[in-house]
């Protein structure tokens, strides 16, 4: 009983010593943005790094998600005659909900576990250290641009997996269904708010964008340095990541759409 | 090559006192205090896992001790800012062990970084620098290649390029033999002295080739289970009475040092469960 608690006192206390040294490295993130919006430059290479390279991922995902949601859609919408209503059904689902929420998902398993890789490979082989002892905060240097990257990069993947989405569910629905071409876009049209949906599908995406980034870059700054510890890093990345996404999305949306 | 006066008699650069440091129960050093003086060349000895890289963090500041000082020039390492300890690191070197080279820039930019991140010098200037560096330790022709095209002691070359770009007072070396073959560790040995000489370095060595840090060092400290053991010029060192240090320093696999880690009686471990 008395080992029992305490290894239930030890794995507490190790909870709030991991929760602390995120918290403190998140702080010296934020001091380090300055930097990284200074010297663009190193933030536009982690863009192409983490954005750019995840395209084909977020593009094709988007588009088989997009067609499902027009054959789903239009089997439904079919019973009650209201086919017409695909357009509004597809789009508003992706912008505010699977736009920004897979596109979190896929991040985090294409680039997040990249990012972890990277920063724990960058300790393991002293990387890190030597900077150090170069007088270069590899906080700043390395950790601030990668962060500001991923903020930027996942409103636009959101973005481009839901505009992708959207074609995808046109070229079921129109192109295979028969569901009226006009009565798709217009539909859409009239009943996509900008603020309400598609703003608030930017927000949880920033959202989405500093929760996988601060995981993945801790998770990489805080592992083991021997590959054993890099590569539970990169699981605990994806996983991690991948929680912080649907318990975010849950909150995000009983705010902004749950009348809470 | 000094004599022990010759080397005690030069002015301390760093000077260590009553350090105290430990990971988790392991206590590495126990009151360790010492001296390493300007312009020489001085080496830490002893077997894996005495601390001697340990040593190095904490006089790059790196990792604080639990008690004791480190003073570089007379500032004391862990009471100093941290701009004021990057400001101190501008003017210290370190190779360390793998060369630590940043793997997605090539040799040329590896050897830039620190002209880059701390000057705002003109390019073709920069250019200079690097290709002086570089020329230096014989890798001019190499400074298109990235890190991963690099065999070990190329790999240690470009990072001692890289420590002294910025023309440090002193410069600190982990295990830089290790690993090397015979015509790369004589490189790395040549090396070493003339820039020492040369740029009029001071130079710490931690290391446990024998002969290449005798060949080299002006002083040599000899430490184990977190003590001094034995110091002095390399001659001095030799004739020894010691038994730890002849045991270390011609190989004896048992003596002092123990060739078996501490155990059960042999025989009561082997009847066990009969």
């Amino acid at each position: 009983m008395l080992d029992w608690l305490q290894n239930v006192g030890k794995k507490g206390l190790h909870v709030f010593e991991s929760l602390g040294r995120s918290t403190m490295f998140f702080l010296l993130i934020l001091q380090g943005l300055g930097v990284a919006l200074v010297r663009f430059r190193l933030t536009l290479r982690e863009i192409y790094s983490v954005g750019v390279l995840s395209l084909v991922i977020i593009a094709v995902s988007g588009l088989f998600v997009g067609m499902v949601l027009g054959l789903q859609g239009y089997v439904n919408f079919a019973k009650f005659n209201a086919e017409e209503s695909l357009g509004i059904f597809v789009a508003l689902s992706l912008v505010r909900e699977l736009g920004p929420v897979v596109t979190g998902l896929l991040y985090a398993g294409r680039a997040g576990s990249a990012l972890t890789a990277e920063i724990g490979l960058m300790k393991t082989t002293e990387q890190l250290a030597s900077m150090e002892m170069m007088a270069v905060d590899p906080i700043r240097r390395i950790i601030a641009p990668r962060f500001l990257a991923g903020i930027i990069s996942m409103p636009l993947l959101a973005a481009i997996f839901s505009a992708v989405g959207v074609l995808g569910g046109y070229f079921v629905g129109v192109g295979l269904l028969g569901v009226d071409s006009g009565s798709y876009w217009s539909q859409m049209q009239a009943n996509v708010d900008f603020s309400g949906d598609i703003v608030n599908g930017v927000i949880k995406s920033v959202v989405f964008g500093i929760a996988c980034n601060w995981i993945a870059l801790y998770q990489g700054y805080d592992a083991i340095p021997t590959a054993e510890g890099v590569s539970r890093a990169t699981t605990k990345t994806v996983v991690r990541s991948a929680l912080a996404v649907l318990a975010l999305d849950f909150v995000l949306t009983a705010l902004m759409f749950g009348d809470i | 090559m000094t004599d022990n006066n010759d080397y005690v008699s030069s002015e301390p650069l760093i000077e260590i006192r009553d350090l105290y440091f430990s990971r988790g129960s392991n206590q590495i050093f126990k009151g360790l205090s010492l001296d390493i003086r300007r312009g020489q060349v001085t080496g830490f000895m002893g077997p894996s896992g005495t601390g001697k890289t340990t040593l190095l963090k904490l006089i790059g500041g790196q990792l604080k001790p639990l008690d004791g000082k480190v003073y570089i020039q007379g500032q004391n390492v862990n009471a100093i800012s941290r701009s004021s300890l990057f400001e101190l690191r501008k003017r210290m070197g370190m190779l360390f062990q793998s060369g630590a080279l940043l793997t997605d820039l090539n040799v040329f930019e590896n050897v830039a970084f620190p002209l880059r991140e701390h000057t705002k010098l003109p390019e073709q200037i920069i250019r200079d620098l690097v290709l002086i560096k570089l020329e230096a330790v014989g890798l001019r022709g190499a400074r298109k290649l990235m890190p991963s095209q690099l065999s070990g002691g190329m790999a240690r070359r470009v990072a001692l390029a890289r420590a002294i770009v910025l023309d440090p007072m002193m410069i600190m070396y982990d295990e830089p033999f290790a690993g090397l073959d015979p015509i790369t560790k004589g490189t790395i040995v040549t090396l070493i002295k003339q820039l020492n000489n040369v740029l009029g370095l001071t130079s710490i060595i931690v290391s446990h080739d024998v002969e290449e840090t005798l060949s080299i060092a002006d002083y040599i400290y000899v430490i184990s289970d977190g003590e001094i053991i034995e110091s002095g010029t390399p001659v001095s060192l030799r004739k020894s009475s010691s038994e730890w240090v002849q045991q270390f320093l011609n190989g004896y696999p048992d003596g002092p040092a123990p060739f078996h880690y501490p155990a059960h009686e042999y025989i009561e471990d082997l009847l066990v469960g009969r």
